[in-house]
């Protein structure tokens, strides 16, 4: 992708996003506030960001791959469940995959 | 809870439950300030450059979508995979928006259009939880600017640190880039969020469509296509599109008045 396409993909995101939330403050309630649309936009970051954390994790290209990222990724679930803070959950991560790395030459 | 209303009643109250605010919404802005650092650490990985990294802070300045605009670009995805994912993850806001309408009633078009830049969750949660209407609207003001201040400096401190790496660093930062994107869902999966176990039901179709279609589409399309996993959540609960969600990005639960608004909901 070149650097002008690049630019494009990113004003166009940023309008785009901002255009969403001047929509909620502009439309009535009513147009937004049914059973379904609620439901959908509720579940709809649960979906999604899963879909990007096993894309990041575990493939590269169109394959599936299994390296430090996911040894990382195990280690950073683990540390959440055990409630550590943001930062070490991130060093843990990292930490392990340069293990891996340092260890898979 | 009564020595809380007393205090209130009182005019010293009502300028220590600013003070209250204001702190809250400085710690919050602290707090999110760590997910800056992580997200231009991930727009470096993904190509893009410290200047691409501060325009999406800036402009767009909506952490989940700016995160899956570059995880989808890093994945090797196309402009429009991206955008569309960015977009669907935006539609949160417009919900936001909707249920910050009549608290911050902006008067005239300028107001409004400043206002909307800053409809984010954490600002959401701040001001629904605060208590009263000017309250609300002092939470929504400072922890929009907090955050925003924040969030792009650390952007640019994310981006300028991240490109100078190489060999293992980069390794580390490989296995860094998923961790933050998974403390990003984790609040939505633990318990004590609304409806926990169909969001964990949900996230587990997400990613198992994700891999599935990864080697047969596209890079981004399996992302964007991880969306039918909403389907998962079944129909919405009777009286669900009056109840209002709760902001559910990483920092705001661990902050005392969004956990007061907890209680409420």
């Amino acid at each position: 992708m070149t650097s002008g396409t690049l630019w494009t993909v990113v004003l166009i995101a940023a309008v785009g996003c901002y255009l969403l939330k001047l929509v909620g403050l502009s439309v009535p309630a009513a147009w937004v506030q049914r059973p379904w649309v609620t439901r959908v936009v509720e579940f709809v970051p649960a979906a999604l960001q899963a879909a990007l954390v096993a894309v990041q994790a575990a493939t590269s290209g169109p394959a599936l791959v299994v390296d430090g990222r996911l040894a990382g990724l195990a280690v950073a679930a683990l540390a959440l469940a055990l409630r550590a803070p943001f930062i070490v959950v991130l060093v843990l991560a990292g930490a392990t995959g340069a293990l891996v790395h340092v260890l898979a030459g | 809870m009564r020595e809380g209303t007393d205090r209130l009643a009182s005019l010293a109250g009502v300028s220590d439950a600013r003070t209250a605010t204001l702190r809250d919404a400085v710690g919050l802005g602290l707090a999110v300030g760590l997910y800056g650092v992580a997200f231009g650490a991930a727009a470096d990985a993904a190509g893009l450059d410290v200047w691409q990294a501060l325009v999406l802070s800036a402009l767009m300045f909506t952490g989940a979508s700016q995160f899956a605009l570059v995880g989808v670009l890093g994945a090797g995805g196309s402009g429009l995979a991206a955008i569309g994912s960015a977009l669907l993850l935006g539609t949160r806001n417009t919900v936001y928006g909707v249920r910050l309408a009549p608290l911050l009633a902006p008067r005239g078009v300028f107001r409004r259009v400043g206002a909307a830049h800053w409809v984010i969750d954490e600002t959401t949660a701040m001001a629904v939880a605060a208590p009263g209407r000017e309250l609300g609207r002092l939470a929504f003001w400072a922890t929009g600017a907090t955050i925003y201040l924040g969030w792009n400096l650390t952007t640019v401190l994310g981006a300028l640190g991240a490109s100078g790496l190489g060999g293992t660093a980069q390794a580390a930062l490989d296995a860094v880039v998923p961790a933050a994107f998974l403390a990003l869902l984790w609040p939505r999966l633990r318990r004590g969020f609304p409806e926990a176990p169909v969001q964990r039901r949900v996230a587990l179709g997400g990613a198992v469509v994700a891999l599935l279609l990864t080697p047969v589409v596209p890079a981004g399309v399996q992302v964007i296509a991880a969306v039918l996993a909403v389907a998962l959540a079944g129909r919405p609960r009777p009286g669900a599109g009056e109840v209002p969600s709760r902001p559910g990005d990483a920092a705001a639960p661990r902050t005392r008045s969004a956990s007061a608004g907890e209680e409420d909901s």
